[in-house]
């Protein structure tokens, strides 16, 4: 078997009567053993909800789901022993130093500082000068860092972190990253959300979740590959104007604002730049600079999203 | 065993570094014993009273002297005519008047009864009928003085003896229950939000997902509360025995026994409590309201629990503090050994037992 985790149908519903929210509806999913496997998708997709079925943290409503061979509901015991879970919410405590904090998690797994340093030594020689400092005067990079030292303090066989970067500065998230990458040579299965689509592209799979549904699995390449449509990057000088104006263009499937252009998707051969930048000039715009572009795994999920979301209404 | 001392150790952190909790948890039953223990009081002191003497005769001015004399009563205003007598009632700062008729000397000197009336604000009754009671002895003394040698001859002589207290100083009686009270609400309050407050803060999440045993994680939020309530309890005890003068008069190992199986109880039953809340709003208003209100009322520490109706005499057998208040009163001013609170003692452990099963068991392993 080289399946570290494995949900099936997994549904989930929160609230009562009219305030009944479906959160997961149907989620089937597999991760491979030494996969680092993202979960994107926007707030309130289900992501959470998600980890915290798979962590045995919550009962799901229908379907299974099960870790490393475990049944997350019947043997929720045996998956704690072996996952390294750091929740969305910072869980550890704050009025404990990061060193008291390291020492309490790891002796609650049965093990200490001394002997699982090798483990975390990467992740934890950021910290070392501050370990004397409360948790809660950490900086969001900081913390981030510590709730990952505790999750690999017994060395896990599956981690699970639920938006591990979110409210961290750009740079910390990168070096976040690159520390599941170090991660990954150990052999552990990484589990991680982002609601930032760039991050996605570290991920070996990335699995899209929207409205409690998957929408799209695939590694970043094959979805990027899948793309179906040219992107033509749109500028001018009036970039409000232009959005609604390409939208209404003939042949134009979808268009949305990407930093400094538009990015403009159509069949193709149904559009060609230089008959876009024509018309563009007739229509008044100014400094107009049309480019073909290779497809983004945003651009992927965009066009996936809105598919989603039509399928949802 | 690891695991639970290390639970242990995160507690007492917690604790010594929140200061508004460590400044409640010792400065609290400190103020609250002495507001409790000075504020809840039968005895009677400088009571204001009000004379109408129409005798006005040596005899007559001997017992208003008396009257005067002691502690228990002032006299701090001389009336003129019986009209006044409401008057002075509806001022409200006068709780009696007496009235000492014209004939009082010459009845006192023909050898008739003399007559004496007391005239008392009933609005309190408690407090009426025992400064009644009060200045009854008073006038009862003048009148031995008076005629040693012919005292009035009653059918039936009662001797009466207080036993135990024969001062009748009402703080015997209430500080072993305010003792009862304060650790009731240092133990249950601090503890009741416990767990519910790692759940509000998320930090239940982290705490979940690794293997430790719920038994551990709630047998290691009481241990330094534990600690800490045995510091209170001796505090308080200076405090009983310095500022009230209750002395204890049986074992003094036997009444910490009984405390720290009263201590014991109340964590185990904010524990429980913690488990069963959502909030820690919740926690603190079931453990203020749900328990401190009943613990005054019906734990036997302000009324006595035999006067109750049926329905409250069986609510008041379900709190610790009325059996805590049991065994007080029996070790520290009856002076009694182990044979007599045996019965308290092993239904407060029961009790213990049985919110300590239900916490384990209402123990969420999963968050909801």
């Amino acid at each position: 078997m080289d399946n570290s985790v494995i949900v099936s149908d997994i549904g989930k519903c929160f609230g009562h009567g009219n305030h009944k929210v479906r959160a997961l509806d149907g989620v089937s999913l597999q991760v491979k053993r030494g996969e680092l496997f993202g979960l994107i998708g926007p707030d309130g997709a289900g992501k959470t909800t998600l980890f915290r079925i798979v962590a045995s943290l919550m009962l799901p409503d229908c379907g299974h789901a099960e870790v490393e061979g475990f049944d997350t509901v019947a043997q929720y015991r045996e998956i704690r022993k072996i996952i390294g879970y750091m929740p969305g919410r910072f869980s550890l405590y704050q009025d404990l130093s990061v060193e008291e904090n390291l020492k309490f998690f790891a002796t609650l797994f049965g093990s200490d500082i001394k002997k699982s340093y090798p483990g975390i030594q990467p992740i934890y020689r950021y910290l070392e000068p501050f370990k004397k400092r409360k948790a809660g005067k950490l900086s969001g990079g900081m913390k981030q860092k510590l709730a990952l030292c505790c999750a690999l303090i017994h060395d896990p066989k599956v981690l699970l972190l639920d938006e591990p970067t979110t409210g961290v500065d750009p740079v910390s998230r990168k070096e976040f990253w690159e520390m599941l990458g170090l991660l990954q040579d150990k052999g552990i299965t990484v589990i991680a959300s982002t609601p930032y689509m760039n991050e996605a592209m570290r991920c070996h799979r990335v699995c899209l979740l929207q409205n409690g549904k998957v929408v799209g699995c695939d590694s970043p390449e094959n979805i990027r590959r899948a793309f179906p449509f040219k992107v033509l990057s749109v500028k001018s000088a009036e970039m409000f104007r232009l959005l609604e104006e390409l939208r209404r263009y003939p042949g134009c499937h979808a268009c949305y604002p990407f930093g400094a252009y538009h990015h403009f998707y159509c069949k193709q051969g149904s559009v060609q730049a230089d008959t876009l930048q024509q018309f563009l000039e007739n229509q008044g715009y100014t400094d107009i600079k049309i480019k073909e572009s290779e497809p983004t795994i945003e651009d992927c999920f965009m066009d996936l999203m809105s598919q989603g979301g039509k399928d949802g209404n | 065993m690891k695991q639970f001392f290390a639970f242990v150790e995160k507690e007492f952190y917690h604790i010594f570094r929140d200061k508004a909790t460590m400044l409640i948890i010792l400065l609290m039953p400190v103020v609250q014993v002495l507001i409790f223990g000075f504020a809840i009081t039968t005895d009677i002191q400088n009571t204001e009273i009000a004379v109408l003497d129409q005798c006005n005769t040596p005899e007559s001015r001997t017992l208003v002297a008396k009257m005067d004399a002691g502690s228990y009563f002032q006299v701090s205003g001389y009336l003129d005519s019986p009209e006044q007598i409401d008057e002075v009632f509806k001022k409200g700062k006068i709780k009696m008047a007496v009235v000492i008729p014209p004939g009082f000397s010459r009845d006192l000197t023909e050898g008739e009864t003399a007559q004496v009336q007391l005239v008392t604000d009933a609005t309190n009754p408690n407090e009426a009928s025992i400064i009644t009671g009060y200045l009854q002895n008073i006038i009862g003394a003048f009148a031995m003085e008076l005629k040693p040698e012919n005292p009035p001859l009653p059918m039936v002589n009662v001797e009466t003896r207080m036993l135990y207290n024969p001062q009748l100083k009402s703080a015997y009686t209430f500080v072993p229950g305010v003792i009862g009270l304060v650790l009731m609400l240092i133990c249950t309050l601090m503890t009741s939000v416990s767990i519910v407050r790692e759940r509000e803060h998320g930090t239940m999440e982290a705490l979940l997902v690794a293997p430790s045993k719920p038994i551990y994680i709630i047998f290691a939020k009481t241990v330094p509360y534990f600690c800490i309530s045995i510091f209170n309890l001796l505090v308080i005890i200076l405090l009983s025995i310095f500022a009230f003068d209750v002395p204890i008069r049986g074992s003094f190992l036997m009444f910490f026994l009984a405390s720290i199986t009263y201590i014991f109880t109340s964590l185990c039953l904010g524990i429980f409590i913690s488990t069963v809340s959502k909030t820690q709003q919740i926690a603190m208003i079931i453990s203020l309201m749900g328990l401190m209100l009943p613990t005054v009322l019906l734990s036997g520490l302000m009324f006595p629990i035999e006067s109750m109706p049926a329905l409250l005499q069986g609510l008041s057998y379900l709190l610790p503090a009325r059996w805590f208040i049991d065994m007080g009163r029996v070790i520290m001013i009856k002076g009694l050994g182990f044979s007599y609170i045996w019965m308290q003692w092993t239904i407060l452990m029961g009790m213990a037992a049985v919110f300590l099963a239900l916490s384990v068991r209402g123990f969420k392993v999963r968050l909801t």
